[in-house]
């Protein structure tokens, strides 16, 4: 992914006429229309430009953080089989956080300043990893609600109209799709267990349920960036319609294990073929959003800690790249490291 | 806040005989720790046999505002392509 390290302008900031600058709008929304997708290095809206930023650097963050939850049980895990599943769906999550920092440094923000937006507490998250993983059903909750609902978020994201992010995320639904099945295995373990095994499921699912709907944000009437993201085609359904589907498939999956989803108020409506659901405490949403959820302070902390215990051995690695020449200098051609005598030479 | 590390877009072979594609970037102090972070972040599924990083300050691109004059040139150039050639049906192997 290209990135503001390419040595040519960005064409935005050469001075425009007012003139100039309608016409270029005018065929920005055309090749949007068009479906054409928009590379980097293309002139865009500075407010396409800034929505995407936002967007993707927040998604980027929420997977950083969402390592955090999971991480919890890694040494606790029930058998080596489950850890090492566990381990490949937390390196997965930092991995899909990597590829959503570079596709959204090819926008001109550099992810040292994306990194310290999030350490400083600027920068927003999903909200639902600030809930606690109490319990080891808590693993298999997040793994079939939590990414079954980013994985509903995220298809329709494959054909955004921002280049780097649609390729971003074909790679990350490629690889969700396991976490979302694990997940459910542990639930189903769990279902078909004895009676605190069972009660253990249905107690993560009493738990995850709300806040896995709410990781859909505010309803289409309150939601303020809907509308234009849409027109751009960065977003291809609103948050009610996504969150109406992943209601629909996952009503049946409790049905399936035996549990019970905890809403009284949830019913299958004939007339319009969907499952409706009680009302969404917003107000906790919100509250959440603001800092206020369990686990808000202990995400942030355990980020700066994790910044601060490494910082050593990043000012080791600059040390010892400086005296290599890997700094500054730099090899001049392109590293084809092919086989590991050619790897050897590069660092001579 | 120290500065980033230089960035190294990564290019990956997926097998012998298909050519390197590029898929993404890392940052990196070195190339030998590119090649370790592209190994890490791109190739967790045996995506891969061979890594090429270089630095993305080294890539020269095209200007997109320069497309028209670039590839324009050859549009009207259809006899390039086999199909513009018509050959009766009777004709066989050609």
């Amino acid at each position: 992914m290209y990135t503001q390290a390419l040595d040519s302008p960005i064409p935005d900031a050469r001075p425009g006429s007012p003139a100039g600058q309608a016409a270029l709008e005018r065929r920005f929304e055309e090749r949007i229309e068009r479906d054409e997708k928009i590379e980097p290095k293309d002139w865009m809206p500075e407010t396409y430009r800034q929505t995407l930023i936002r967007q993707i650097s927040q998604h980027a963050h929420s997977e950083i953080v969402g390592m955090l939850p999971e991480g919890n049980w890694i040494t606790r895990a029930p058998s080596l089989r489950r850890k090492a599943v566990l381990i490949a769906k937390v390196q997965d999550e930092g991995g899909h956080g990597m590829y959503l920092y570079s596709a959204a440094e090819t926008l001109g923000l550099a992810r040292a300043q994306m990194l310290e937006q999030l350490l400083d507490g600027r920068a927003k998250y999903s909200s639902i990893f600030n809930y606690p993983t109490l319990t080891w059903a808590d693993v298999g909750a997040v793994g079939w609600l939590v990414d079954g609902a980013a994985i509903m978020n995220q298809i329709p994201i494959c054909r955004c109209s921002y280049g780097p992010y649609a390729r971003a995320m074909v790679r990350i639904c490629k690889e969700e799709s396991f976490h979302q099945r694990q997940g459910f295995e542990i639930m189903l373990a769990l279902a078909r267990g004895n009676p605190e095994q069972r009660a253990m499921a249905q107690d993560a699912l009493d738990r995850w349920w709300w806040p896995s709907l709410m990781m859909f944000g505010p309803s289409d009437a309150s939601s303020t960036h809907t509308a234009q993201s849409m027109r751009w085609r960065i977003k291809r359904f609103t948050n009610d319609e996504l969150r109406q589907k992943f209601v629909d498939i996952t009503v049946p999956q409790a049905e399936f294990l035996g549990l019970k989803i905890p809403d009284p108020a949830l019913r299958w409506d004939e007339a319009t073929q969907h499952y409706l659901t009680g009302p969404i405490d917003w107000s906790e949403f919100e509250a959440v959003l603001q800092g206020h959820g369990p686990c808000n302070q202990e995400r942030l902390q355990a980020r700066r800690a994790a910044h601060e215990e490494g910082r050593w051995v990043r000012e080791a690695a600059a040390a010892y790249a400086a005296k290599h020449g890997g700094l500054g200098a730099g090899p001049r051609s392109a590293s084809c490291i092919t086989n590991p005598r050619a790897q050897g030479s590069v660092h001579e | 806040m120290s500065d980033d590390w230089p960035l190294f877009e990564v290019f990956i072979r997926a097998r012998s005989g298909l050519e390197h594609k590029h898929v993404g970037s890392v940052h990196a102090a070195d190339a030998r720790m590119a090649i370790e972070h592209a190994r890490d972040v791109y190739t967790r599924r045996q995506e891969g046999v061979s890594i090429w990083v270089v630095r993305s300050s080294e890539i020269t691109a095209s200007d997109p505002e320069e497309a028209e004059a670039l590839f324009e040139p050859a549009r009207d150039k259809v006899y390039r392509h086999p199909t513009f050639y018509a050959i009766p049906d009777e004709v066989k192997n050609l």
